[in-house]
This record gives C-alpha cells, structure tokens and sequence, in this order.
C-alpha cells in the first residue's frame, strides 16, 4: 500500500526511501496509538478516582440501621392517651411535648436547657421565677434571659433527643444493604452472641432504612449524639465564611489586578509584586493559617473580636471569630483572586482601551465602563471558583480557632462559629461509627454547597459573557 | 447647532485646549508640529518632523511600511503616551498651543482632537451607548432627548443613520466591518472635535465599503481638519488635499523614518520635488 509521489529524478535525497518510509510511518502511527491509549487510561484513572470518592460519601450516607429507642414512640404516645395508629410523636401538641420533656428529663438538664433558650415567652417550666430574676439580673445574664421562646421544631427534637433517646447501635453501608439485607441480619445476631449489645435485648432491635443525609439532619444543631446532630450550625458558619471571603479578597483582589493590568509600568518592583503574587497563590493553606491566627486573632483581636466597635461587653472575648477566620480564607483567596482578574482583564483587547481614550474619557472611565463589564464574566469565574477552593479549607479554620463543638449558630462576624470541613474533621476523628455516617453527610452537604457556587460562576459568565473581536 | 457640551471656556471653544489665556490662532495651520521626533526607549522612530496642518482639509501621511507614519499621527493627540516607553521630543503646536507643555491635560487633547483606528473598534455595546458614551464622560449636559439628537446627528454625519436608525438598541458588533468603521466616525464625531485622526481607517475594509468612507471624509472636512494614514497610494491622490510623504532610513541603530516631502497632493504625486518620492509612487519601491 503505496502512494507513489511521481518519478522525479533526484541527485541526492534525505528523505528515506519507499521501504523504509513504509516502516517508519507503520511504526509512528503505532506509537501515536499508544500515547492515545495512554492518555485514555489517564483520563479513566481520574475518573475512576473522582467516582471512587463518591461512592465512598454516598455508601456511608445512606442504609440500613439498627436502632433501639430507649422508649418507643408508641408508647410515648399511648401514655398521653393518644393512639399510636392515629397520632404519631411529631403531631403532638407543643404543650405535651414539653411536658414530656418535664417528665423525663432531671430538674438540672430542664434548667440548664431553660436557661439556654426557655419554653414560654410568659412562664417558666423548669426553673423558679425568683433564681430566673436572679440570673437575669446577674453581671452574666444566661442568653435564655434575652432570646425569644424555643419553637415546635426544637422541642421536637429535645423530645427525641430526651426522651425517645434513639441509639443506632449497628449501621450497614448503601450497597451491601441494597444487594445483602441479610448480611445485615446476620451482624447483629453476632454482635448479640458476642456481646457486643449487652445492654439491649434482640427484640429492641429495629432494623429500618436511614438517609443520613436528610433535611433534619441539614436544619438540627450540633449535638454530641451523632444520631440527632445536624449541621446547621456548620453550614450558617460556612456561609458566613463565604460572605466574609467575598466582601474582603473580591474588591482587593480586583482593584490589584485592575492598577496591575491597567495602571501598572514594567518597572522592576512591578515586575517582583507579580513574581510574588503568582509565588502566594502556591503557598499551603496552613501557613496562611498561621498568618490568621497571628494578625487577625492575635494583633487585631479588638477588631476581630468586635470590642473596637462596642463600648461594653465585647461581642466575643477572643479575636477566634468567623470575621478573623473569613479574612484568612480571603487572604487565602486573595492571589488566585488577582490572577485570574488579570487574566480576563488582559483578555479584553487593547483596541478597546484606545477607542475608550482616543474619546477623551480618562483612563479609570474607560476602564470602569468598557473593560471592566467585557472582563467581568471571566473575573466571577476565577473568583467564585477561587472562593469555593477557600471555603473547603480545613486547616487555616483549625488554626485561627473553629469551635469544633459549638450549638449555637452564628449570629453576626463577631460570633465564635463553625464550618462544615471542620464538622467533617471533627466526626470523622470520633470512633463511633455513626458519627463517620454523619461525616459523610456532611460531606455531600459539602460538595453541594461547593456545587451551587460553581454552578452560579457558570452560569454568571453565560449570562453576562459578551462577544468582543 | 446647539452645544450641550460643558460650559468652561476652555471645552466650550475646542481650539483652545489649555486653560488660562485664550489663545488667538496666530498661524492658519490646525495643527503644526515642529522638529517632532518619537523615540521607543533610546530607539528613534521618527525624526525631526515639521508638518503643518489646514483647517479644513484632508492630509494624507503616506509611505513604505515601518517609516513611523502612524507613529506620527499618534502623536498628534497624546496617544502615543499610552505606550510606556514612547517619549516625543520637540514641539506639536494646536492653534499656536504646545500640546506636549506640562500643563496640558492628554484627556482634553484627546477629546479635540478625535481617532478613528485602523480595525472597527466599537465598543461591545449597543449602537446608541457606542455614542452616547464619549459624550457622556466628556460631561454632556443635555437632556435624554438631547443625546438622541446628538446620536442621530453623529450617525447622519457618518452617513450611517438610513441604515441603524431601527436598531439602535442592537450591538456593534451586530454590523458590518464597513459600518463599524463608520459608526466609530460616528462616536468620534459625537464628541465634537475639531480635528480627527485616521490611522489606515480603511484596511480592513472591501473596495466598497472603502468608497463609503472616502465620501464620508470628503464630506466631513467640509467641517473638520482631517489627517490621514494610508497604504494606499489611490486613496490618498483621491481624498487628500495634502500629501506628507515618510521613508524609512536603515541605520546600524535601526529603522528611523523621516519626511521626505509634503506638498499638496496634485504636485506631489504628479511633479514630486524629491527622487526618492517619485521612485516610491511610481512603484519602484516600497
């Protein structure tokens, strides 16, 4: 199979002859197909990889539990005279589930929970109106003294928490209980013979599906027990992060980009803030942790902690505030921020800048209104991918103080918070079980958050990119 | 024709463009320069120029490539200065006025004396906000309505308002690349200059379109002084009034363009006074 090039009379060629071109061309298209089929298992390792992890989240996330309650639902109900088969647990009445919770929990938790949020704008359940007086008058008044009353939802989950006091004694992960429900059976028979489950009786045992990943586990506090802790308390502190990242390393991060791109000579000092910049965006979290902890939480504590703003009680006694852990992941952000808004604004072609002041509009006119809107859609990108790359950080949150237990939410910049990579940091460390369900819920909380903010920095450049020749 | 422009004495009047004293034109010329030269760093570009330009008519910069011709016109309004290490040494006088002394803004030079480039650069906005812009940063007072008579006024003097004046709110870039072109005159215009610069505003063009432009500039300088860089010999001898012919001198330092010749157009493309001119549009070189 030879396509003969015409005779030509040649003196002396380089070129190989027909043989030899022959062999060559067989052996280059050989080796072409090899590095094709290499980089094809390339690609199918990283798939293969990002779909290992998914799995790994969403195995633990979902399947079969064994649960005892401490007491049943049923018969909780029952006792108040209601029957079981009309009115479940969450249909009570708020007056019943809070007299289920005096029942049956002591007189020091009912106080300890009154003083933390209490039951009735108008009266008290647990404590005396005199000792309430009392604390609330006090120089440290307990927060139950100034917030509103608790609602259903809360004391429903008091109740369950209290009263039904579930424990998942056994979880079994989505796949083996989809494909071996049996298997799972036959577990916790063993677990009985070992006596694993002492304290329980078989007949306590109920075996029912469980979603970890579930809208109550996203709306509940945090809590010590992993079958009723939710990650709200994560995921307000996590949003705070973004809000705080946002506010500070997008009008910084751009204004550099913009004097670096639009203002900027090549002067040599130019030339090293550059060098340095793309130098930053490599340095490892942990270190800007530790510049966190040191600048923010350290040396600005009366601005991270909110006493330069108040003339009393500071808002936090400690600079350890979602304001100073937000300016660190924004510092964090900061370079890749820079870098990725110089790149969209050295996208935007120079004819457009010309145009602008051959107008006689100033330089900042021509950039405010012309380059910036055409290098907009590039710069949300990089920002908002460069934040979502920040908020998933761990260990600068580690460093510059993230409760890692902590039920209440975050109120404001000055509150002490948490965030979810430090809620899933926390429980995956824990040795029960559960609690590494409950961190792979987590995890999808997570992924999904990360997964809206990148959503929206695709859909932001779709909608706002325009064509510029 | 009314002028919604600001009112400060010095926009007011576009000829004077430094504040202080009003400056009476000493000499007809719109624009002279005297003993220009351009360097790039220690580079010369162009050396030691001496144009003058009338009111009122079409001056052709013609010349073989890299002989520092648009260099020159960049120069005209300060737009040389956005390349860091361009430096222009001697004297480009508007209406008797150094534009190059210290207390000369570059904005308002700029704002006088207008540019058109040489690839369609409008703005990615629509058509209208293409023209309204220029004369919105540069203050314009006026009512709403008063930029839509301003817009339209601008498109008429480009000869472009038959064809837009339905899609006003469409894009630029919606347009040909001869009706960028002329919707760039068109914000040019807008701004009210009083001269306007062309750099080769026609070498992305086809024939036709060309042809549009030449009759919008002879129709333009019925009110604007207009100077003009080409590659096309034609096109010169067909517009221009005046013709400054540029080569190249090769030096161990490097490419350095001087004027060779500046007379009107007629004379010097029919009795050029220097060999070197006659060689060039005759086709023997360049």
């Amino acid at each position: 199979m030879t396509i003969d090039a015409p005779e030509r009379e040649e003196t002396q060629s380089h070129f190989p002859t027909e043989v030899e071109y022959g062999r060559l061309v067989r052996w280059r298209t050989l080796k072409a197909r090899w590095f094709q089929l290499a980089c094809f298992v390339a690609l199918l390792v990283a798939v293969l990889a990002l779909a290992t992890l998914l799995y790994t989240i969403i195995d633990d996330s979902f399947g079969l539990v064994a649960v005892v309650n401490q007491q049943e639902p049923e018969d909780v109900v029952a006792g108040l005279g209601h029957d079981p088969a009309v009115t479940t647990l969450g249909e009570l009445e708020f007056d019943e589930l809070v007299g289920l919770l005096s029942a049956n929990v002591t007189s020091g938790v009912g106080r300890r929970l009154e003083r933390e949020q209490r039951f009735y704008a108008d009266r008290l359940v647990f404590e005396s109106p005199e000792v309430w007086n009392e604390v609330c008058s006090s120089s440290e008044p307990t927060p139950g003294c100034s917030r509103g009353p608790r609602g259903r939802d809360d004391v429903y989950a008091l109740v369950l928490e209290r009263v039904v006091q579930p424990d998942v004694i056994a979880s079994y992960p989505l796949v083996p209980s989809l494909l071996d429900p049996e298997g799972f059976d036959e577990e916790i028979r063993l677990g009985f013979e070992s006596g694993r489950f002492s304290e329980y009786s078989p007949e306590q045992v109920q075996i029912e599906w469980r979603a970890w990943f579930n809208p109550t586990f996203v709306r509940s506090p945090q809590n010590a027990t992993p079958e009723i802790a939710g990650i709200r308390t994560a995921i307000l502190g996590s949003m705070w992060l973004v809000i705080i990242t946002v506010a500070f390393a997008v009008p910084v991060g751009v204004g550099a980009a913009i004097y670096l791109v639009e203002y900027a000579r090549p002067t040599r000092l130019n030339g090293f803030i550059q060098t340095n910049i793309n130098n930053l965006a490599g340095v490892p979290s942990i270190i800007y942790g530790m510049l966190g902890l040191a600048i923010f939480v350290r040396l600005f504590e009366s601005f991270t902690s909110g006493a330069f703003f108040t003339a009393g009680v500071p808002p936090s006694e400690n600079g350890r505030t979602v304001l100073s852990a937000g300016l660190t992941l924004g510092l964090l952000a900061l370079p890749v921020v820079i870098i990725s808004a110089q790149e969209a604004l050295k996208a935007v072609p120079d004819s457009i800048r010309s145009a602008g002041l051959a107008l006689g509009a100033t330089r900042w006119q021509t950039v405010r209104s012309q380059v910036l809107p055409v290098a907009l859609p590039g710069i949300l990108t990089g920002t908002i991918l460069a934040v979502a790359r920040a908020v998933g950080e761990t260990a600068p949150l580690i460093l510059v103080g993230a409760a890692s237990f902590i039920t209440s939410d975050p109120t404001g910049p000055f509150s002490k918070f948490t965030a979810l990579p430090i809620q899933i940091f926390q429980w995956t460390s824990r040795p029960q079980p559960e609690f590494h369900n409950i961190a792979a819920a987590a995890s999808i909380a997570l992924l999904l958050l990360l997964l809206t903010l990148n959503a929206a920095a695709v859909i932001l450049r779709n909608r706002y990119s325009r064509r510029v020749e | 024709m009314t002028n919604d422009m600001p009112t400060e004495a010095v926009l007011e009047n576009p000829r004077v463009i430094a504040g202080g004293a009003t400056q009476v034109a000493k000499t007809p010329a719109v624009i002279e320069t005297k003993g220009m030269s351009v360097f790039y760093g220690d580079f010369l570009a162009v050396a030691d120029v001496s144009l003058r330009f009338q009111r009122n008519e079409i001056t052709a910069l013609i010349g073989p490539s890299g002989c520092g011709k648009s260099t020159v016109l960049r120069s005209l309004n300060r737009m040389n200065d956005l390349i860091p290490t361009a430096r222009t040494v001697g004297e480009v006088h508007y209406h008797g006025e150094n534009i190059y002394a210290d207390h000369i803004d570059p904005v308002r030079v700029r704002r006088t004396i207008g540019m058109v480039f040489q690839k369609p650069n409008p703005f990615p906005k629509s058509i209208f906000q293409n023209i309204a812009w220029g004369a919105k940063v540069n203050g314009f007072k006026g009512s709403k309505s008063d930029l839509e008579d301003l817009v339209e006024e601008a498109l008429r003097s480009a000869a472009l308002w038959d064809e837009v004046k339905d899609k006003l709110p469409a894009s630029g870039y919606s347009l040909s690349g001869g009706q960028q072109q002329r919707l760039c005159i068109a914000r040019a215009i807008a701004t009210k200059p009083d001269v306007i610069l062309m750099d080769e505003p026609c070498s992305a063009l086809d024939p036709i379109a060309t042809t549009r432009i030449e009759e919008l500039m002879l129709q333009l300088k019925e009110t604007y002084s207009i100077i003009i860089v080409t590659h096309n010999m034609q096109q010169a001898a067909r517009v221009s009034d005046k013709t400054a012919f540029f080569n190249v001198e090769i030096s161990q330092a490097g490419r350095t363009g001087r004027l060779v010749e500046f007379s009107p157009t007629d004379q010097l493309f029919t009795t050029p006074k220097e060999k070197e001119t006659e060689d060039y549009i005759t086709g023997r070189f360049g």
